[in-house]
């Protein structure tokens, strides 16, 4: 079997989810209870601009036309218009993508910085004061909601050490990273749990690996072994967990956006459901749930790239 | 099916009770962890439904001359809000929401789920390529940002978020049980009911779902705290239940505004949070060691 084996069949799979996320959220608007002009409106309701915005959403045709128009307005890169806004959703997308792209970002790497060391120390020394502490740290911090974490990381740090800016995002790259920087370790925290557990069970299943022993037995120093062949297959197993969870960063963006007032894609959504605003609630969950489509084929492929034994042990 | 779908942190997460299981050594320490987590959970829910005993004050009552009053103030154990009104009383009240959440949110996915998950991993074929399509399809969307849509459009309740809970998260537990079934279809003990001759419904009911349920069961105390926080979650964003309705997020968002001068506002709720999320944690490792005593 090549290389790629299963690549072309799970790039298949990826263009069938990807057609499935935009049938989800074309429905999303059905879930509308009544007239959705109505709920737009509200007390400004009157009969032409109801007629106005069933024009406007194509919601005075058949709902397979409806849908025709909605994936040939999308392939043109037209999500439709917020009325809040009076702007096209993309234009109002595009201004709040910055700070999340910035934030998940940072985010993922300070969760990377975290646990890359912890979870392999706690998978080498089983039952030591790191593995024990780690594990009661993190057994409670996933029982913590983000955005309670988010604040008492602002009451500790910003209203008492004043350490760190209470919100806001800064200017220029050295100030993204220093507003930013409770926002990301508190979406960092949580997302360690995950990677930290993965990596102290690679790391004690590498361990037991024949080609360790071999490896040993041909007289390389334990630390060499550890490093070049321990950790590094371990890492291995983590880049697939830290691909798929990245769907954990993005629900956990949402909430610390709207802790620390950052003005991106999560705070949009949030003010976007009580503005009524359908067509950016719409276009902004397309965009998170396209992006881990992507995001998982980039998984998919940097995990075949370091390591050829991937691809064909997937063909179930 | 790519590897990268399947090593979903729920699976992560049971496989991480399941480890934890073969790790504890005497049996006494195995059942003092799912004791010590069922005594914690019994003392959160003994505490709301005695809220009207333990506490004085209804939830809402305003006690206008003691506004922002810190922990310990005489007759305030736990301080008060912005409005005077006593945070023992308004976590006590708050919970039921969010206990409520856990229980009346979970056991309905539980139950759908695996009822989806058992019929296409006995059934197999174009049945179990469609629903696990529709698994695989609500897998793609962040599971915060797909319930967040759902809401804005049946608009921000109570009732409207056990509905977008119902509706997004039976897929974890199709998941985990039809992986479970299409193992368990392959076993002696299947092989003999069919050849007994029972129906369809009568081994899947009687055979492999007693033999499978556990992992499902250890699976929904992991889903019972992540529905309290997504509960409390939307509490905070303003999108579960509306002010002055007392919940554990909504008093957090609530006391948000006041960290500069009062901490305890937003910080009180949050442990009560953590307090029941650690029980339902105990209580899924005690599980897990209980339950599968074969996969030590």
């Amino acid at each position: 079997m090549s290389r790629f084996g299963t690549l072309p069949r799970r790039l298949g799979h990826l263009v069938l989810i990807a057609f499935g996320i935009t049938l989800v959220t074309f429905f999303l608007l059905r879930l509308i209870p009544g007239d959705p002009a109505l709920a737009i409106l509200g007390t400004s309701y009157t009969h032409q601009r109801a007629e106005a915005i069933d024009l406007a959403l194509g919601l005075n045709k058949p709902i397979w036309t409806q849908y025709v128009l909605f994936m040939g307005r999308l392939f043109r890169g037209n999500l439709g218009y917020s009325f809040f806004y009076s702007l096209p959703a993309t234009t109002v997308i595009g201004q709040h993508l910055a700070p999340t792209v910035f934030l998940v970002i940072y985010a993922a790497v300070l969760a990377a910085a975290i646990s890359l060391p912890l979870g392999f120390v706690s998978g080498l020394r089983r039952g030591g004061v790191v593995d024990q502490s780690t594990r009661v740290f993190f057994t409670v911090s996933f029982a913590m909601p983000a955005f309670w974490l988010g604040i008492i990381l602002l009451i500790v740090f910003s209203v008492h050490l004043h350490v760190f800016p209470i919100s806001g995002f800064g200017s220029g790259f050295a100030g993204h990273l220093y507003y930013l920087f409770l926002p990301a370790l508190t979406i960092a925290v949580g997302f360690s749990t995950v990677l930290i557990r993965s990596l102290r069970a690679a790391t004690i299943a590498t361990l037991q690996a024949e080609f360790v022993d071999t490896a040993r037995m041909k007289g390389i120093s334990r630390a060499k072994v550890l490093r070049r062949h321990v950790f590094r297959n371990a890492v291995l197993a983590v880049v697939a967990v830290f691909g798929v969870n990245l769907a954990y960063l993005i629900s956990g963006t949402v909430l610390v956006e709207n802790v620390f007032s950052l003005p991106g894609l999560g705070s949009l959504l949030v003010n976007s459901v009580s503005n009524r605003d359908y067509p950016v609630v719409q276009g902004v969950t397309l965009l998170f749930a396209l992006l881990i489509v992507a995001i998982n084929l980039l998984t998919d492929l940097t995990q075949s790239a370091l390591d050829p034994r991937v691809g064909q042990e997937i063909g179930e | 099916m790519s590897q990268a779908w399947a090593t979903h942190p729920s699976q992560a997460l049971l496989r991480v009770a399941e480890r934890a299981a073969k790790r504890s050594r005497s049996t006494g320490r195995r059942r003092l962890v799912l004791i010590s987590g069922l005594v914690m959970l019994g003392i959160a829910i003994a505490a709301i439904l005695a809220a009207p005993l333990l506490s004085s004050y209804p939830p809402n009552a305003l006690d206008v001359l003691h506004p922002l009053a810190p922990p310990l103030t005489p007759g305030h154990l736990l301080g008060t809000d912005q409005y005077g009104r006593d945070i023992l009383a308004r976590i006590l009240y708050g919970g039921r929401i969010d206990l409520a959440i856990a229980f009346g949110a979970t056991s309905v996915t539980l139950v759908f789920g695996t009822i989806v998950g058992i019929v296409a991993g006995y059934f197999g074929g174009w049945v179990d390529n469609l629903l696990m399509r529709i698994v695989d399809l609500f897998f793609a969307f962040p599971f915060l940002v797909l319930i967040i849509a759902i809401i804005a459009m049946l608009g921000p309740s109570i009732f409207n978020m056990f509905v977008a809970i119902w509706i997004t998260s039976w897929v974890s537990y199709a998941r985990i049980m039809r992986a479970q079934t299409v193992v368990a279809k392959k076993q002696q003990y299947v092989l003999a009911a069919r050849t007994l001759g029972y129906g369809r419904v009568r081994v899947m009911l009687r055979h492999i779902l007693p033999n499978t349920a556990s992992a499902v069961i250890i699976f929904s105390m992991v889903d019972a705290i992540g529905n309290i926080i997504l509960a409390a979650s939307l509490g905070f964003l303003g999108l579960g239940a509306q002010p002055p309705t007392p919940e554990w997020g909504t008093m957090i968002s609530d006391g948000q505004n006041y960290i500069l001068s009062s901490w305890w506002l937003a910080t009180l709720p949050g442990l009560a949070i953590v307090f029941v999320g650690v029980a339902f944690s105990l209580i899924g490792d005690g599980l897990a060691d209980v339950l599968r005593p074969g996969e030590r």
